[in-house]
């Protein structure tokens, strides 16, 4: 079992178990990315890819559990490996200047890991659970429905979201929630390369800036439909 | 006193495989049984340490620095010679010997040299396998250059950090031991003295350099390793750490200390730049293939900026002296020139000690970024240290003390007359005779370490049968007391001078009355100037601190103080050399301004002997028969 | 000659290791700008000397940038900031009469203080003798160029070879993190064929080695690339992850 071994029990192992979840997630980021952007398309469209999703229990739950292990997993070694970090750093310097040539997301990493998940709870309550109380609107999202093309009743996806995000203090804290996990996956995404030493000399400048520009293109992608939404352009 | 130099008998290309075959050996079994200090973990004790214990000896190293990669053997630039022949330019083992002998003025033990040019063959094998990574060509293979004092390309290097590579391959390889725990590893441990019983070298004295401890360890035999005594002039190339200690305590204890006068000066250093330098530091010699020395005609122009002095005004004085050579003359030669116009009140920069190595020329004929490519990590070290760009106005240049050849005399085996105790590399005095040649120190050091030692210190070992004596005998206890009481003795004194103003003192000594060019009256100043300072160093050093600690300031006090010593000895060996050879250059024996040697007289290595406190040391010699080569008069007019 | 620049210096002074210790303040008069900076400190401790006070120990050794020895962090930067530049070289021209400085030793759990500005790298050497190397003992080793390296590996490898273990790396990093220390000599040796043959062995060792020597993990932020006076890159540290992901992958 030395795999396991040196991937649980070395800064590196647990580097690559933190890339790789990440990796995971990131392409998680991206298909729910484009699965909202279906909103552009119509409510018809939209509610049938949601209820395609969670018609397919067999499929759902696994996924559900997988991402939910990635979570587990990509945090554990964050927290893991940020303590040992600490640890070996006990004493600081004087006046302890910004780190030469550290980037701010680098350099935030945890704080920004930590907010997004928190994030990501409020989200899931919002829109998966849809616990009443925090989408601040007064409506039960269970209550929304629509007729398909079969005629069968299907939970309206689309309505909740014009709904949930009509409310602004919402709308801003997916801003701020979306854009501290793209500031978390400008320099992850490049990391995750250097972690899994799947770069050289050549490509770095080239990863550094394409991660950069797949996280800022997530961010419009993600605030497109909450924005558009504030604005009425969906409704 | 007998100087037994032990060379083998029989024709000089056949010694060394005779030798090795007549040497005794020591079963596998019984190699563990065999305890052996190593002190100084450079090129020389680092592949010795490394090299002894992989074949089964039980080791123990000792380094004053926090880390055995760290000793000065990292500092060196140029390269490695090797009579590979790779370049098919007609070179071989005999004319790297010859070429080595000529560059030593004639001055070194011809059978050791011979043996040295053998075996660098077998060094670059070593070391490419070690993970060394050498220069290479296109096609993958080895890579050379030329160097001075040679017509073949033999040099092997690694940009210009070839000393590093060599000295990370051996500190990897003694790592790899420390890792099998065949080598026991001392770093930050000083030895203060040797231990001599029934008249074998059976151990040392160290000091804790982070506790202040002072402990003893008693082993079957005792290497030395410790590197040249450059610092006696204060000012010089080597580190700040570097000393003579180890080997002058050995020669209170009897070892005889041969050749002391013969040190190397380097003229392409960087000049002093005031009160406060603590040390020199070297601009390859690369950089005389494009730079041309000059200086100003007029005195009066020596204040003016380089610019603006005329053509006309401007002396280039080694293409004036040395047509044919010009610029490329040898490292001597060329010290002794910069010396000489400064000494006329001709030198440029701060103090008047400086000469210009100006580029301009060569930067018109090449272009900047020629000359960029070719130097630009030099040019960036020297705007470092100076501030100035080199390649808007003339470096300033000026001959630092580099080397040092004299070192503990050894015979054929690397054994000094003190059996049991083997000195290697730059502490010896066996190779380079008069004069150093460039690339031929990391040769010798690791020659030394891997490939001659580990033959030889197994013959002693058959052939004396001595029993090793435990670390709390008597003898160690004395020594140990005489070392505690000494240290005791420098932190009592509380007086009003650092160590550092007596070795700055001693330093500019030995530098004006004993470095480039010496004289009787000079020398005979210095024998009665030491003396005097030695004395008030006694009486009025200041070494702050406590013994029971980290304390560099007492460490640096027990260093001057040895220098103290060993200065003297260094002017006496120069003074009773009436002759002028290699980097010895008495301004009585010249012709026309260079060497001239003496050969019916002074063909001979001084070995000096310790007769006691307060009494003159007895000078030795070993005769240097020469039964291949014959000798002649360097020139390079 | 013109008058040299006044400082004042905030240096940590601290007993040996056991002690705790705390900042104290000199003033440093008349500094000439031709200094390096640890001839400076030489200045300051003949002074206190002289004054009967304990000298400041700073390690040292060449001073001319190639050792590894001196290490001292100035003003927060590890070397003090000028780019490939060690502390020995760094010259007081780049200081401005007047300035403060605060001098302090590298900080790292793995790099215990000893004495003032003096800290104990012997876990780097331990990471060494953990695998840095390659197994062949001396003698009866083929000649030089039998085995041809193409000039590009041998350049690149050189390029890692250079790292002068001086620790600045980890006093940089925010981690305290060994990486790029470690991930040089791992990738000097991995590029040549002499060390390829023990490459998944090294890496797994000299890892292994240098967690339980306490060092931190690397967060890549470059602090370690950006004082590095060879200017070792974090390519070296992405190669030696790769080689840690085969080998594990490989199950060694």
């Amino acid at each position: 079992m030395n795999i396991v071994n040196n991937l649980f029990h070395s800064t590196l192992g647990k580097k690559y178990l933190m890339a790789l979840t990440g990796a995971g997630l990131f392409g998680f980021a991206v298909i729910h990315m484009l699965g909202n952007l279906q909103v552009f398309l119509g409510p018809e469209a939209l509610n049938r890819y949601a209820h395609f999703l969670q018609s397919n229990k067999e499929l759902l739950w696994p996924a559900r559990f997988g991402l939910l292990a990635m979570v587990a997993l990509h945090i554990w070694s964050a927290v893991k490996l940020s303590a040992e970090n600490k640890a070996a750093r006990p004493v600081g310097y004087l006046n302890d200047p910004a780190p030469p040539a550290a980037s701010y997301a680098s350099r935030t990493m945890l704080m920004s890991g930590l907010i997004v998940a928190a994030f990501i709870i409020y989200h899931l309550l919002h829109f998966t659970v849809k616990v009443e109380p925090v989408n601040l609107t007064g409506r039960d999202f269970d209550d929304l429905h629509v007729l398909d093309n079969a005629g069968r009743s299907i939970h309206d996806v689309h309505q909740m979201l014009v709904i949930g995000f009509q409310q602004p203090v919402v709308v801003l804290f997916y801003i701020i929630g979306v854009g501290l996990l793209c500031l978390h996956l400008s320099h992850g995404l490049s990391a995750m390369f250097q972690s899994l030493g799947l770069r050289n000399k050549a490509w770095w400048p080239a990863l550094q800036q394409s991660a950069k520009a797949a996280a800022l293109l997530l961010f419009l992608g993600y605030i497109a439909v909450p924005v558009a939404v504030l604005l009425r352009l969906v409704k | 006193m007998k100087l037994d130099s032990k060379i083998p008998s029989g024709p000089l290309g056949q010694k060394w495989d005779k030798h090795k075959f007549d040497l005794k050996l020591i079963s596998p079994a019984n190699k563990r049984k065999f305890e052996v200090i190593v002190v100084g973990s450079g090129l020389a004790g680092g592949s010795a340490a490394a090299t002894l214990a992989e074949l089964g000896y039980s080791v123990k190293s000792f380094c004053y620095q926090d880390s055995p990669r760290r000793a000065h053997s990292i500092a060196a630039q140029g390269g490695i010679n090797a009579a590979k022949n790779y370049q098919n330019d007609g070179d071989s083992v005999q004319r790297l010997f010859y070429d080595t002998i000529k560059g030593g003025d004639f001055r070194a033990r011809e059978a050791n040299v011979h043996r040295l040019a053998q075996v660098s063959v077998s060094i670059i094998d070593q070391c490419v396998a070690q993970g060394v990574p050498f220069a290479r060509e296109y096609g993958g293979l080895l890579d050379n250059r030329s160097f001075g004092g040679a017509q073949v390309s033999r040099t092997f290097y690694a940009r210009g950090q070839t000393g590093q590579q060599l000295m990370l391959g051996a500190y990897q390889a003694l790592s790899r031991q420390i890792g099998l725990g065949t080598v026991k590893m001392y770093p930050r441990t000083e030895m203060l003295d040797l231990v001599v019983v029934d008249g074998h070298a059976k151990g040392i004295v160290v000091r804790d350099m982070v506790t202040g401890e002072i402990s003893s360890h008693a082993a079957d035999a005792v290497v030395l390793a410790t590197g040249g005594y450059g610092p006696v002039f204060y000012l010089s190339t080597n580190a700040v750490g570097c000393n003579v200690t180890g080997t002058f305590r050995a020669f209170k204890k009897g070892a005889a200390f041969a050749n002391p006068c013969y040190t190397q000066i380097h003229p392409t250093c960087i000049p002093v730049s005031g009160d406060h330098q603590s040390k020199l530091t070297l601009m390859s010699e690369s950089l005389r293939n494009d730079g041309r020395v000059w200086v100003p005609k007029r005195k009066e122009d020596c204040a003016k900026s380089p610019g603006s002095i005329a053509e006309a005004d401007r002396d280039y004085i080694l293409e004036r002296k040395y047509p044919s050579f010009g610029n490329l003359a040898p490292r001597d030669i060329s010290s002794r020139a910069a010396k000489e116009v400064c000494d006329e009140g001709r030198g440029v920069g701060p103090g008047g000690l400086g000469v210009y190595l100006d580029f301009n020329d060569a930067i018109h004929r090449l272009g900047a970024a020629k000359i960029r490519e070719r130097y630009g990590n030099l040019f960036d070290m020297y705007e470092r240290i100076t501030g100035e760009n080199a390649y808007q106005q003339p470096m300033r240049i000026y001959p630092a003390v580099h080397y040092t050849m004299g070192g503990l005399w050894v015979d054929y085996n690397l054994m000094s007359n003190l059996p049991g105790l083997f000195v290697l590399g730059e502490a010896n005095f066996s190779d380079h005779g008069a004069n150093r040649l460039g690339a031929s120190a990391l040769m010798q050091g690791l020659a030394d370490g891997y490939f001659i030692l580990p033959y030889t210190i197994g013959h002693y070992f058959a052939s004396s049968k001595q029993t090793r004596p435990k670390a709390d005998d008597a003898e160690f206890r004395k020594v140990e007391e005489e070392v505690a009481a000494r240290t005791k003795r420098l932190l009592s004194i509380k007086g009003k001078k650092t160590p550092r103003a007596f070795h700055r003192e001693l330093g500019k000594l030995m530098w004006e009355n004993c470095g480039m060019a010496r004289s009787k009256a000079s020398l005979e100043l210095n024998l009665k100037r030491i003396p005097e300072l030695r004395e008030e160093f006694w009486n009025s050093v200041n070494v702050a601190g406590e013994a029971g600690d980290l304390n560099q300031t007492l460490e640096h006090a027990g260093r001057v103080a040895d220098f103290l010593e060993f200065g003297e000895l260094l002017c006496l060996d120069a003074l009773t050399r009436e002759e002028s050879a290699g980097g010895h250059f008495r301004v009585e024996h010249q012709e026309e301004g260079e060497c001239k040697r003496d050969d019916e007289n002074f063909a001979h290595v001084a070995a000096w002997e310790f007769q006691g406190e307060g009494k003159a040391p007895l000078r030795h010699t070993e005769p240097l028969v020469y039964e291949e080569v014959h000798m002649s008069t360097r020139s390079y007019k | 000659m013109e008058k040299g620049m006044n400082l004042t210096l905030i240096v940590w002074r601290q007993k040996d290791a056991k002690s705790a210790g705390s900042f104290a303040t000199y003033a440093a008069r008349n500094v000439s700008p031709d200094m390096s900076f640890l001839e400076m400190l030489d200045v300051v401790n003949e002074g206190l000397a002289l004054r009967g006070e304990e000298p400041i120990a700073f390690d040292s050794d060449c001073r001319e940038g190639i050792c590894g020895t001196c290490s001292c962090v100035i003003n927060g930067v590890a070397h003090g900031g000028q780019k490939a530049t060690t502390a020995c070289q760094l010259h007081m021209r780049k200081f401005r009469d007047g300035d403060t400085l605060t001098i302090e030793p590298w900080r790292a759990k793995a790099f215990p203080v000893v004495k003032d500005l003096v800290v104990d790298r012997s876990s780097f050497d331990r990471i060494i003798q953990a695998g840095g190397f390659v197994s062949v003992r001396t003698g009866g080793t083929p000649d030089g160029n039998a085995i041809p390296v193409s000039k590009e590996d041998s350049d690149l490898a050189m390029d890692a070879a250079q790292c002068i273990g001086c620790g600045a790396c980890v006093a940089a990093c925010k981690n305290a993190s060994a990486m790029l220390f470690v991930s040089a000599k791992v990738s000097h040796l991995g590029l040549l064929p002499q060390g390829k043959v023990e490459q998944d062995w090294r890496v797994l060792n000299m890892v292994k080695q240098m967690d339980a020597e306490g060092f931190g993990a690397c967060t890549v932020t470059g602090s370690c690339e950006a004082v590095c006076p060879k200017e070792i890159t974090l390519d070296n540290i992405a190669r030696m992850n790769r080689d840690y992901g085969v080998a594990t992958a490989k199950g060694k």
